[in-house]
């Protein structure tokens, strides 16, 4: 249950951050918080204490052995290299973007950048 | 070649194209006009040949299902294939004149196709997490388009989309998560079958809630619908195509099919949601559409109003509902890419598209405005265009879920009507001050748009009557199978996991 409690507080957190602040450079921070709690939120998914079987065994080694039993999860950590992959993308198109805002709009405030409406 | 060989194709085609056309490019730009078109043209013979196969599905590396990553392409695959590649093909012809008054066009076209690599893999693959890398190749790839620009607004409406769309697929990251974490799988037919078995549990129904939310955006459906009217009349008109005919299908509403029918199984509460979520994109979409003036922002709201019908259509969940909202699907995704590339024409021949600053253009510019014609007919739902045999089967669909809503069944139909009288007025808005009236002094020198354009125009108008014609022969080659594999859960398990 931890888990999930912890991870959603994080996510909240950075969607407050998306929805309240008004600079674009703390939007995309808050941005990266909401996907940074997802990220965790699947490590955490991965992890393991008890014996095998609780969530299914890891994949690859279909037959849970002696060995296997206290192994986390690889595959969340396959995901969370991939996330974290297109996470970077995400960052870089998002950066770009305010600077061109930046050097069109001459200010980084939300409430000042508003051209289109309907 | 070997049958199952063909799947993977889908996506690494554009995706080598998407480099080649950077690399080459460099050369000369007319390469990268050539490459594109190529391309979109083989992918189009792929699919339609795909069209002639059984359901098949290809393992990535020979994993059995359960482990590996396996692409699946059954008749519903097959349908979003042909539209998706069907319409890139035609964009590509118009981008290629349309683009001229844009710099670097080998970065616009090595954007397409990795936009359309990213829809075709969402389409085709059996595994939620890679869905979600191929949604966000083409949603990374479409935030960049629509800002291709890089005027003000074009910015700013990106920003909007970006911000948007990003938590949007968090979300739906944050739901596959909790979906892995409570069923230890992430292959779709696997999950489905763990559903089957066990039911679902509250950590799944929060996930599924997470993917209304995150899908229902991805597919401007109305409450998460703010950033479409900025996105799609900011871009480039061949990219406003090719967002508002495919890009909102592929990423938003087959997905929501896909996971409801497929893998979840639609109980009586998700019809619901489903329906509401229709009905409200169709009523807030079409009022807010009638009081617009600028042509583009017209079209994207009725984008909202329309993919209301094909929710709405799926949401009833009877066989002929469902076909009707999968041929309105595919009707839309021709109509509205004409009515956008319409647009572009008239912007680029009048530098305006303002529906105020328009008018008479039915004496300069024939072509746009029959072809406009034909699309707005088709939108309104006149007969013998397609769009009327679509939105037909969807209100006898209604009618006949008397059985299960009672009288609310009525209402919908009702509603469905009442909306599509009010598409009806908008359009006669659009023919009235954009093709007819007295041609204004600054419009008098305007010329037809080029031949290369037309020629785009004209195959889609054809594409909207033959539909609307041959509509008896489209659903049963076309829709009837997606319909049966919509509503065959234990078909797509099977099918996967044999």
């Amino acid at each position: 249950m931890a888990p999930y409690i912890l991870c959603s507080i994080i996510l909240l957190l950075g969607v407050y951050a998306v929805v309240a602040k008004k600079n674009l450079i703390k939007i995309v921070i808050g941005l990266l918080i909401i996907e940074y709690a997802v990220n965790l939120m699947l490590v955490l998914v991965g992890y393991r204490s008890g014996p095998a079987g609780a969530l299914g065994d890891a994949p690859i080694l279909t037959q849970a052995s002696q060995e296997t039993a206290h192994f986390v999860d690889p595959l969340p950590q396959a995901l969370v290299v991939t996330s974290i992959v297109i996470g970077l993308g995400l960052t870089a198109m998002v950066v770009a973007l305010c600077i061109r805002l930046y050097e069109k709009y001459g200010t980084l405030d939300v409430l000042l950048i508003r051209r289109l409406r309907g | 070649m070997n049958d199952n060989n063909v799947l993977p194709l889908f996506i690494a085609v554009p995706l080598g194209a998407a480099f080649l056309i950077v690399l080459l490019g460099k050369l000369r730009e007319s390469v990268s006009d050539l490459l594109a078109v190529l391309t979109t043209a083989l992918l189009t013979v792929f699919s339609l040949y795909t069209l002639t196969l059984e359901a098949q599905i290809y393992r990535m590396g020979s994993w059995a299902p359960p482990i590996g990553i396996n692409l699946v392409s059954d008749p519903l695959s097959t349908l979003l294939l042909i539209i998706i590649n069907g319409v890139s093909f035609l964009v590509c012809i118009y981008s290629i004149t349309y683009m001229t008054g844009y710099t670097d066009k080998p970065k616009y076209y090595s954007l397409l196709m990795l936009m359309i690599a990213g829809m075709n893999g969402v389409v085709l693959t059996g595994d939620l997490f890679n869905m979600y890398v191929f949604l966000e190749i083409a949603a990374i790839s479409s935030y960049a388009l629509v800002a291709f620009g890089t005027e003000h607004e074009e910015l700013e409406a990106s920003f909007k989309y970006l911000v948007l769309g990003s938590v949007a697929s968090s979300f739906i990251l944050f739901g596959i998560a909790l979906m892995y974490s409570a069923t230890g799988t992430l292959n779709l037919a696997d999950i489905s079958n763990v559903i089957t078995r066990n039911g679902l549990n509250s950590v799944m129904t929060f996930a599924t809630a997470l993917f209304i939310g995150g899908f229902g955006l991805k597919a401007a459906m109305v409450p998460f619908h703010a950033w479409l009217p900025d996105a799609h009349p900011s871009a480039p008109a061949p990219i406003s195509a090719m967002l508002s005919g495919l890009l909102i299908k592929a990423l938003g509403v087959y997905a929501l099919i896909r996971i409801f029918y497929s893998v979840i199984g639609v109980t009586a509460t998700y019809s619901t949601i489903l329906i509401v979520l229709g009905i409200l994109s169709m009523v807030v979409g079409v009022i807010l559409a009638v009081g617009q003036w600028d042509f583009k922002r017209l079209l994207a709201y009725h984008s909202i109003s329309q993919m209301g019908y094909v929710m709405l259509g799926v949401g009833i969940g009877s066989p002929l509902a469902i076909a009707g909202g999968l041929f309105h699907l595919l009707n839309h995704s021709m109509f509205k890419s004409l009515l956008f590339l319409c647009s572009g024409a008239v912007e680029y021949s009048t530098g305006t598209r303002q529906l105020k600053k328009l008018g008479g253009l039915w004496y300069r510019m024939p072509v746009t405005s029959a072809t406009c014609s034909v699309a707005s007919l088709s939108i309104s739902g006149v007969p013998p265009f397609n769009g009327f045999w679509s939105k037909l089967l969807i209100i006898v669909g209604a009618v006949q879920a008397a059985d299960r809503f009672g009288p609310w069944a009525y209402v919908l139909a009702a509603i469905t009507v009442l909306v599509s009288f009010l598409t009806l007025v908008s359009f006669v808005k659009v023919q009235r001050y954009v093709l007819f009236g007295g041609l204004s002094e600054k419009l008098q020198k305007i010329k037809e748009i080029p031949a290369a354009m037309c020629i785009a125009l004209i195959v889609f108008a054809i594409l909207c009557l033959g539909l609307g014609v041959l509509c008896p022969f489209v659903l049963k080659s076309l829709i009837d199978p997606a319909r049966d594999v919509v509503l065959d859960k234990a078909g797509y398990i099977g099918l996967v996991l044999r």
